[in-house]
């Protein structure tokens, strides 16, 4: 399918009850869709609901009104309606992340972070790290830290650790939340070079990025998320 | 994925007299999910998860298990016999005080292999391996094999006791505040070995806790559960990120940050 | 004996002895099975043998003739001082022959000469539940034996073995009756097991202070538990008797001076004395060391 992402007519707002009830609306009218093989980049200033609105394509926060559909397995779904367990399996094999901070688990090493998503979909542990190890080294992650658990790492390498956990899968559809934060030029380089090669394997990705240059490099298209600003059908 | 579901849960109550234990539960559990019910004490979690258990009988409601043959059988209407069977076989209970999930006076050993002997397993040497190696897996060093559990330390006890409950193979396990009572590091180590095991054996688990550090790190799933009611469910991340409920608001606030 | 008219026949009312046999004929009925009776207050203090006391005081009749052995002895205090109660309240025969005897009651053996049909055999049993060593609640064993789940049963032999190299268990080791109740054989050495297994005679069981009686009726099939790479075994002994030479049978160490001296002689004196009466003699033997003048 051309078109594995479109997000029709979507709000969110926040109800905060320990606050007295205020509603605190974030987005609203949320429409785009994301053709395979392109990458659309949220664009506008921070607190415009760019990363809620990645996070509702994602399942972490819900959607109070209208669809988001993704083709997952040939199977039109409307994620703002699935049942947990229909999400599940959209993450697992259709909607891959790439989250701005690695959520760390203790004991378990770089390298089974990274090979995790691949194992979890079959793939022979051997085969998953090796996998692995060929995208740390791409992203110049030293060696020496591969078997280490990345809760000490530095925050450029633990966001190295988790851009190559997000890049492992062929997922046809991946979100990418300021991938690119905290990465040295050289860095920044290998990460636009692994996007424009899920672009040409056909995946559909949606991102924010901050960093300009790296915007520039990588977007084809820009949705500017101030159209959507809650206030403007709010009232 | 398979198509069925391990266990389904239709409009479950509890009533102590008057008194609401739990009130209109319902929910499908699937292989290889873990389900977190999270709330605070009284919340009526406990009592949702004897009844799940059938160490308790519900007031009013219906849980059906798929069973090894595919089976679909009405827990509440089976007889004893078969319901105990069920639950040294195909299920797991960890408590949270080791104490009362072990047998404190036997070998660590002979606590991994009960299960296996009373499924008919009659071959020492062959009992003795596999409880050596599910020692192994569960991180207690094999020399410390025909030691009573009184001499392990609390983590230690908890592992033992996961150890005991995994050695059939169960495919659904319960675990009642597995990780209350220890050490912050040991804690983590537990919910670490937990997590890794859970993966790699497919288990389906129903993990009560007041601990969403614990619900978030073991379970895609969760429930939270108010004076007896569940006042919100889902994934585990969509829980915890974005709060619908008054009370789960409350709850996620209420974490301590490090 | 005037005064024994006090005394209903066997001490026991008839009411009570009633209220036991049927105790016993339900134990018959269910193989293995420990029925729970209204044990009553005996002249004799619990751990004594009021169980058995109380079974045999059930089924004794005047034509009986009662052997009470303990430890295999006829003449120690327990034997001699229950074999006079039954005398005295009874008036029955007595012996000290396992032959002769229609009802033997026992501490913790079984007698060398094979029982035979129509003999009864009546235990002492101090502790009935064979599942008490690991599970302190009665409801949680009673359910254990109505469901059959005997699991528990082998953790305790697993123990043995992973303290011992074996299963050290040596006596009331833990047998199957008829393939369905696992029982307490009564702290016999396991040495006696395998006699029970299919016996001509009656087994009867009494348990007084823990209001238990069980039974293994005639021709019934005893297993001792164990595991496939650890089988059950019966003790040997490297000697033979050291007074009448019988290998194969259960030897007492008797203690012969403060030196270390000592001897391995029948646990059954019964045995022993007719066995010698017939000629058979051991390296110690009386009239080997002194030979008759």
């Amino acid at each position: 399918m051309a078109t594995p992402l479109i997000v029709s007519e979507v709000s969110k707002a926040f109800t905060m009850h320990l606050r007295g009830g205020i509603r605190l609306p974030v987005v609203a009218n949320v429409s785009f869709s994301v053709r395979a093989g392109e990458c659309a980049v949220l664009g506008g200033p921070s607190g415009a609901g760019k990363s809620s609105i990645l996070k509702m394509v994602y399942g972490n926060y819900g959607v109070d009104q209208g669809q988001i559909i993704v083709d997952h397995h040939g199977q039109l779904v409307d994620l703002a309606t699935a049942n947990p367990r229909t999400v599940l399996s959209v993450r697992r094999d259709t909607i891959g992340y790439v989250s701005q901070f690695l959520r760390t688990v203790p004991r378990v090493s770089a390298l089974g972070v990274v090979a995790e998503p691949l194992v979890a979909r079959g793939t022979e542990r051997s085969e998953a790290h090796a996998r692995a190890s060929e995208l740390l080294g791409r992203l110049n992650l030293p060696e020496r830290l591969w078997s280490l658990p990345p809760a000490t790492f530095s925050g450029g390498e633990q966001q190295r650790v988790n851009i190559a956990r997000g890049f492992i899968t062929d997922h046809p559809v991946l979100l990418l939340d300021e991938p690119t934060a905290s990465l040295d030029a050289t860095n920044r380089e290998v990460v636009i070079g692994l996007i424009e090669e899920k672009k040409l394997k056909g995946v559909a990705l949606l991102g924010i990025f901050h960093d300009a240059d790296v915007r520039e490099a990588v977007a084809d298209r820009i949705i500017d998320v101030t159209t959507f600003a809650a206030g403007k059908v709010a009232a | 994925m398979t198509d069925e579901p391990l266990l389904r849960v239709t409009a479950l109550s509890k009533y102590y007299g008057s008194r609401i234990g739990c009130e209109d539960i319902s929910f499908d559990l699937w292989p290889g999910e873990v389900l977190a019910i999270v709330g605070e004490s009284g919340s009526g979690k406990t009592t949702l998860l004897n009844c799940l258990s059938t160490r308790l009988l519900p007031t009013s409601g219906t849980a059906s298990y798929r069973m090894r043959d595919g089976q679909w059988r009405d827990l509440y209407r089976m007889s004893e016999a078969e319901r105990r069977f069920l639950m040294r076989t195909d299920w797991g209970f960890v408590h949270q005080n080791p104490a009362d999930g072990l047998r404190m006076t036997v070998s660590a050993g002979a606590n991994v292999g009960e299960r296996l002997m009373a499924v008919g397993d009659r071959h020492y040497g062959n009992i003795r391996a596999t409880a050596v190696d599910w020692l192994g897996r569960v991180e207690i060093d094999e020399a410390r094999i025909d030691d009573e559990p009184r001499a392990f330390s609390g983590g230690m006890r908890q592992r033992l006791q996961i150890a005991r409950n995994l050695v059939t193979g169960p495919r659904l396990v319960f675990m009642d505040e597995p990780t209350g009572g220890l050490d912050v590091s040991v804690q983590a180590r537990l919910l670490d070995l937990l997590r890794g095991l859970v993966t790699d054996l497919g288990l389906a688990a129903i993990v009560v806790t007041h601990d969403l550090a614990v619900a978030r790190l073991l379970s895609q799933r969760m429930m939270v559960m108010k004076d007896g009611h569940v006042v919100e469910a889902g994934l585990t991340d969509r829980v915890l990120d974005d709060p619908r409920a008054p009370y789960t608001q409350l709850l996620v606030s209420s974490i301590l940050q490090v | 004996m005037s005064d024994i008219a006090t005394y209903n026949f066997a001490y026991l009312d008839e009411q009570t002895k009633r209220m036991i046999r049927r105790a016993i004929l339900k134990g018959i009925a269910i193989p293995g099975y420990q029925v729970p009776f209204a044990s009553r207050e005996m002249p004799m203090p619990y751990g004594w043998g009021t169980g058995g006391v109380q079974v045999t005081a059930a089924i004794i009749g005047p034509e009986d003739v009662l052997k009470v052995i303990d430890q295999g002895a006829d003449d120690t205090t327990n034997a001699v001082s229950i074999r006079a109660f039954f005398q005295k309240v009874a008036d029955v025969a007595v012996t000290t022959e396992t032959a002769k005897a229609t009802i033997i009651q026992t501490r913790h053996r079984i007698p060398e000469y094979p029982l035979t049909e129509g003999q009864t055999l009546v235990y002492q049993v101090p502790i009935p539940e064979p599942l008490r060593f690991l599970e302190p609640r009665e409801t949680e064993t009673r359910k254990m034996h109505a469901l059959e789940e005997y699991g528990l049963m082998h953790v305790k032999l697993y123990e043995d073995i992973a303290r011992h190299g074996r299963i050290a268990t040596t006596y009331a080791y833990p047998v199957k009756v008829e393939g369905r109740y696992v029982m307490d054989p009564s702290p016999t050495p396991k040495f006696d097991n395998p006699k029970m297994h299919m016996s001509p005679a009656l087994q009867l069981f009494g348990a007084g202070r823990e209001k238990r009686i069980y039974a293994v009726p005639p021709f019934t099939r005893v297993v001792s538990l164990d595991f496939e790479d650890h089988p059950f075994e019966i003790q040997t002994f490297d000697q033979p008797c050291a007074l009448c030479g019988a290998a194969q049978v259960y030897l007492d160490e008797v203690i012969l001076d403060d030196k270390g001296g000592h001897m391995f002689v029948c646990s059954d004196t019964d045995h022993c004395e007719t066995r010698q009466a017939c000629g058979h003699r051991g390296h110690l033997s009386p009239d080997i060391l002194e030979p008759a003048q």
